[in-house]
């Protein structure tokens, strides 16, 4: 295994379907269901059965719309407000009327969520404003469930491709070129529309553990599908709007306090005081949580030190056994006892995910990106804080329109040249008789992301980023070497994090206004309604390098009130309430 | 350019004596989502798997499906 090897393959499908995490399988089987003559392809770097985000499980379906709890319109008026307005309503508005359904979807395939003696969904309230929280007390099952769906609906799945490039012709989509992870061989997918759901940018800055793979996502989402899009010539929003999450100090995994928020533990100042109202995660949250740390009332802890005997029990037993099943090793390795001592949070470095924020690829309401047959949907795709039940009904949106579009479709052609440019490309490291590996241009990139790009951001930091990324991006294209496929696929990765750290400049570049609390907090701009009420979307411009452009929020469907504008402008505790 | 030997520890071992590779088993280089993991062969033939990549995400799918119980995830030493 491992040894490089020449090899190149072309297959045929109708539907190929790019990341097996939690948006892809959910499109696969959709789809499927929509048109089950359609061949399919799920096609995933890693093995499906254990692939992405929830690869262990998840706690809880963070943004659960359910009757009796809450109405779409609370809910899409939440998110608009969460997202500082800058929300196309239609996709958020669709998914609140619809994820509904895919609760009920995911319950028959036996991911049970907690009910309460009546045997009603036991919702919890995290938000600032409404009740969205479900827990998954079986939430261990998950993938495996998923995984039987795809097999019982004979969904064919190659794991262990890396999708390196798009290809497009006739301005259409037309497949995808991927790469094998074990062997470097070729595989060429002709498809008649393309779903991408390859995560998160989740190696984009640097983790303070300096461990490359001690990210808050799974390690494995390194940015490919941003990359991807973005040289197809896809259109991508609001890159600027980064993803940066109060996460426990050098574990790097959420402290949970969606878990433990419902339960009574919350998140506190060195002192064991609340300082802020709501645990949800935004960018104004994120901003109070920094200016605790400048004021020196840091760290900033989760604090269960407070709770009964039997109230803690019961949160270890989740947060220990499901998501990030290691995290209970990590607090006896560092002699945390939850009775005892508060959990030290930290800020994360930044990366790209519209799961929790809003940065990805721009699709609408049916998962469409800008380029006809190529879909976008889960942490990928622009939808603001879509977590998993967001990926499940955006994947399912997609699987279900890219059913409709290739029953009138056929292959779209495309340049062989291509395929040749993008071989010469991949193998470059190859062929070196020696260079810079792999981890040394991806640590030295990200390095550069946390000392110039996290935010506060500031202008002149961010043109010596832009400087120091092309440097890199010299010895990348000429002198990267690898010994072997694995590192090739390392390779890859460092190359679509360069990308990556591009797009984040030039996009946080040109929004000359702060948003978002600390997303996108630039220290020389104030807020500025007036001129950036709107979408940027960043695409590769002629010259080959990221260029912007503004783009109109659609109307709201559902209307906020002037006073209901800034909800979640007001996080702070007030000084009195601070006090008990 | 010589490439340099930097000695790196790993956080993921494998128990030897319940590791049953030998019998073809694969199952935790299968699911690894980073692909860290291998068999090594050792001259006598025995099989093992162990971790030739240090690149985790400390995430569990190989202890949690490993047949025999033989995989252990420790925390990567930088973060623990
Ligand atoms: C630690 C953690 C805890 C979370 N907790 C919660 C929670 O409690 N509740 C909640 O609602 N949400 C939670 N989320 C968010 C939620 O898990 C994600 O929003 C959701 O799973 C994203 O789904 P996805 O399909 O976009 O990405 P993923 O499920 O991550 O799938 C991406 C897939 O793409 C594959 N891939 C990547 N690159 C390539 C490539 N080049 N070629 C081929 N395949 C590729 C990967 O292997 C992976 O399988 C959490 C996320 C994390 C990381
Ligand atoms: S899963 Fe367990 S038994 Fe199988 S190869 Fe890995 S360590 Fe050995
Ligand atoms: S803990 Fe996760 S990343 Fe590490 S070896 Fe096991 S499966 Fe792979």
């Amino acid at each position: 295994m491992d040894e490089i090897r020449d090899g190149i393959d072309q297959i045929d499908c109708d539907i190929l379907i790019i990341g097996g995490g939690t948006a892809g399988p959910m499109a696969a089987l959709k789809a499927k269901k929509k048109n089950p003559k359609a061949n399919i392809i799920l096609l995933d770097k890693a093995n499906v059965k254990r692939s992405g985000a929830i690869c262990m499980g998840m706690d809880g379906l963070n943004n659960s719309v359910i009757p009796g709890y809450a109405t779409p319109e609370q809910y899409t008026k939440e998110i608009t407000v969460a997202n500082d307005g800058i929300c196309d309503q239609a996709a958020v508005y669709r998914y609140a009327q619809e994820c509904y359904g895919i609760i009920q979807e995911l319950d028959s395939f036996g991911i049970r969520f907690q009910k309460d003696q009546n045997g009603e969904y036991d919702v919890k309230k995290v938000h600032h404003i409404g009740t969205y929280v479900l827990p998954m007390p079986n939430g261990d099952t998950v993938k495996k469930a998923l995984y039987r769906q795809l097999r019982k609906a004979r969904i064919n799945i190659i794991n262990r491709y890396m999708a390196t490039r798009l290809l497009t012709g006739e301005g259409r989509v037309a497949g995808a070129i991927c790469v094998n992870t074990r062997s470097a061989e070729f595989l060429v997918v002709r498809a008649k529309a393309v779903i991408m759901g390859l995560g998160a940018a989740g190696r984009l800055g640097l983790p303070t553990s300096g461990y490359l793979y001690g990210t808050y996502e799974n390690a494995s989402n390194s940015g490919e599908g941003y990359a991807m899009a973005y040289h197809a010539g896809a259109g991508l929003a609001n890159l600027e709007c980064y993803q940066i999450n109060p996460l426990i100090k050098d574990y790097n995994g959420p402290a949970c306090a969606y878990v433990a928020g419902p339960m009574g533990g919350y998140t506190a100042n060195a002192r064991g005081e609340r300082f802020i109202e709501c645990d949800y995660w935004s960018g104004q949250m994120m901003q109070e949580f920094f200016d605790e740390l400048q004021g020196g009332k840091g760290p900033v802890y989760l604090k269960l030190n407070h709770l009964a005997e039997e109230t803690v029990a019961e949160i270890e037993r989740v947060l220990h056994i499901v998501e990030r099943p290691t995290r209970g090793h990590f607090h006896r390795g560092r002699g945390t006892d939850y009775r005892k001592q508060m959990i030290e949070m930290h800020i994360s470095e930044i990366g790209f995910c519209s799961g929790h924020s809003a940065s990805g690829v721009f699709v609408d309401e049916h998962a469409r990106t800008t380029i006809p047959g190529l879909y976008a949907a889960g942490d990928m795709a622009n939808v603001p804080h879509n977590y998993m039940l967001g990926a499940f009904t955006h994947g399912a949106f997609a699987g279900e329109d890219a059913a409709d579009y290739v029953a009138e479709m056929d292959f779209a052609a495309f340049d062989q040249a291509d395929i040749e440019a993008e071989r010469t490309r991949v193998l470059a490291p190859t062929k070196r008789e020696d260079g810079i590996p792999p981890n040394q241009i991806e640590y030295k990139t990200r390095r550069l992301v946390n000392d110039y790009l996290q935010p506060p951001k500031v202008t002149a930091k961010m043109h010596l980023a832009q400087k120091r990324f092309a440097e890199v991006r010299e010895d990348m294209e000429n002198a990267m070497y690898v010994r072997d496929a694995h590192e090739l696929m390392r390779a890859l990765e460092a190359s679509s994090i360069l990308d990556c750290a591009d797009m984040a400049a030039a996009a946080s570049l040109y929004r000359t206004e702060s948003r978002w609390g600390l997303y996108h907090n630039r220290v020389e701009y104030e807020r500025d309604d007036e001129n950036w009420f709107c979408h940027t979307i960043l695409t590769k411009g002629d010259d080959g390098m990221p260029a912007s452009r503004k783009q109109d929020v659609k109307p709201y469907v559902v209307d906020i009130a002037e006073d209901e504008k800034d909800a979640y402008a007001k996080q702070r505790v007030k000084p009195s309430v601070a006090a008990e | 350019m010589p490439l340099a030997q930097t000695a790196t520890t790993v956080p993921v071992v494998v128990n030897d004596d319940l590791c049953i590779a030998d019998k073809g088993c694969t199952v935790c280089v299968d699911v690894c989502p980073l692909d860290v993991l291998r068999i090594a062969e050792t001259a006598e033939g025995s099989k093992t798997a162990y971790m030739k990549y240090d690149e985790c995400w400390y995430c569990m799918p190989c202890e949690a499906d490993c047949p025999t119980g033989a995989v252990t995830v420790n925390l990567p030493y930088l973060l623990k």
